[in-house]
């Protein structure tokens, strides 16, 4: 028994390593804070691409959307950052880790805005396009707030989905929290640094989780 | 404000043409709609009636001839569709109302983000629109807090605000439980009484006798006859109007 609280729970070993880990939180948030924005933005284009009547551009916006979702991210992710430097382009961890998990949750935002948008009846852009409202006005006062509205639970599902995907980026030796926990781990020869992020994690996405629950309750009843 | 000259029709449609795909819905309607005139569309289901109306205000797109609002060309290319449409207010059967704002909300937005007016004021003539259909006092209400009638009364308070020149109605009544139509034709009536130009589709035959200046029956996608509620209703010259007339009444 001491001998497990020793290995996972050493509170000396923790307090060590909180610094370090704590910057990587820093690292992971900060990666959420680009990646979120940026996949939302990428989602929406591609989410408005899949429904339009261009064929061409709804082909696109499919096989988009499509194949970053087929594709795992962790292969993404070193593709881009191991693979591309052989084709001459060789890209900073953080470069890489942003352009991978953009390209990846654009993919999923896309699919989730798309069944928003979808989710919005015709007569409500109609109600808007009569009153002279132009495409792009009717989108972002009346399509747009209600197809956001109806997919609240499953956008933030995917948010939270994104907090863990940043572990990924340990592999490129991003300094993100794992990877700083990993890092203390190889130095002390002991698992607590680990179970240090795992509880971090737990207290940043566990409040969340608990949100998106209620958001899903609302809308059930 | 209205580019409506006088001695033009306030909607004037010519040689009206559209199909979906290869089924004809529309064909060769001319028709034109005096100021301050209320005209009734009346035909049996699938008639085209609401094709109809939707190109009139370019949310159908027609296969070919001329729509004209206030003497102003509404087709071809080089119109400005989004301030033509402004000229025209649309009710639908539906309501339509945006259910993430407030009756109030619903009827400043087009007066905000189109016609680019201040809060203030544009929240003043939202007021004055909604008081108008008698919901000055449901002003903070949602539309799911509202009853049928009340939200296709915000909605006609949506078109009115933007004090367009020819209202179109599509239905307005045929999805609300009876004992809320007659508000809703009150209004109607009023507006009308405020010399509005108006196309109506409905099958409210009593509100037509009492209230249009004309009716027009439709079949198969063309006008088959017109002309005033009394020899329309009273003595239809063609047999698909009387046996219509005959099935509504039967
Ligand atoms: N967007 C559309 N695509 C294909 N067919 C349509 C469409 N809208 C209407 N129609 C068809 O056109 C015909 C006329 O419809 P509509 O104008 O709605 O008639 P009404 O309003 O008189 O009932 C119907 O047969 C309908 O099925
Ligand atoms: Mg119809």
């Amino acid at each position: 028994m001491d001998a497990i609280l020793a290995q996972f729970f050493n509170l000396e070993i923790m307090a060590k390593a909180l610094p370090l880990v704590l910057k990587g939180l820093g690292v992971t948030l900060l990666i959420c804070a680009v990646v979120i924005p940026l996949g939302l933005a990428g989602g929406l284009l591609a989410a408005l691409g899949s429904v339009s009547r261009n064929r061409a551009l709804r082909w696109a916006s499919i096989g988009f959307v499509d194949f970053f979702r087929a594709l795992p991210p962790l292969v993404l992710l070193i593709f881009i950052y191991a693979g591309l430097p052989f084709a001459g382009l060789r890209l900073s961890p953080f470069a890489a880790v942003t352009i991978a998990f953009f390209l990846n949750n654009s993919a999923y935002f896309a699919e989730i805005l798309r069944a928003g948008l979808l989710s919005v009846p015709r007569g409500q852009g109609e109600a808007a396009r009569s009153t002279g409202m132009s495409a792009t006005q009717t989108l972002a006062w009346v399509t747009l707030p209600q197809a956001v509205r109806n997919v609240l639970p499953d956008l933030l599902s995917n948010a939270v989905e994104i907090v863990k995907l940043t572990s990924l980026a340990s592999v490129v030796s991003l300094g993100e929290m794992l990877h700083a926990a990993g890092l203390v781990r190889s130095i002390t020869y002991n698992a607590s640094p680990l179970m240090l992020a795992a509880g971090l994690y737990l207290v940043l996405l566990w409040p969340l989780i608990r949100v998106i629950g209620r958001f899903e309750r609302r809308i059930a009843s | 404000m209205s580019d409506a000259r006088p001695g033009h029709p306030a909607l004037q449609v010519r040689a009206l043409n559209k199909s979906f795909g290869t089924f004809k819905v529309l064909t060769d309607i001319d028709l034109s709609v005096d100021q301050s005139e209320m005209v009734f569309v009346l035909g049996p289901s699938g008639s085209g009636k609401s094709t109809m109306l939707r190109c009139c205000n370019r949310l159908e797109e027609p296969d070919s001839g001329e729509i004209l609002v206030g003497g102003a060309p509404l087709t071809g290319s080089g119109v400005n569709l989004n301030a033509m449409r402004q000229r025209i207010g649309m009710v639908f059967q539906s309501f339509n109302l945006y259910p993430h704002l407030t009756a109030l909300g619903n009827v400043t937005l087009a007066l905000r983000r189109v016609q680019k007016l201040p809060r203030e004021t544009a929240e003043a003539a939202a007021r004055e629109a909604l008081d108008r259909v008698g919901l000055a006092d449901r002003a903070g209400h949602h539309p799911a807090q509202l009853s049928g009638g009340q939200q296709q009364r915000v909605a006609i308070a949506r078109a009115l605000a933007l004090r367009p020149e020819v209202m179109l109605f599509d239905e307005p009544t045929s999805a609300l439980d009876p004992e809320l139509v007659g508000d809703v034709l009150a209004v109607m009536r009023d507006v009308k009484a405020q010399g509005m130009t108006m196309l109506v589709v409905s099958h409210e035959m009593k509100f037509a006798r009492d209230a249009a200046d004309r009716v027009i029956f439709m079949d198969g996608g063309r006008i088959v006859e017109q002309g005033t509620p009394e020899q329309v209703f009273g003595a239809p010259r063609e047999a698909r109007t009387r046996a219509f007339l005959g099935r509504l009444h039967g």
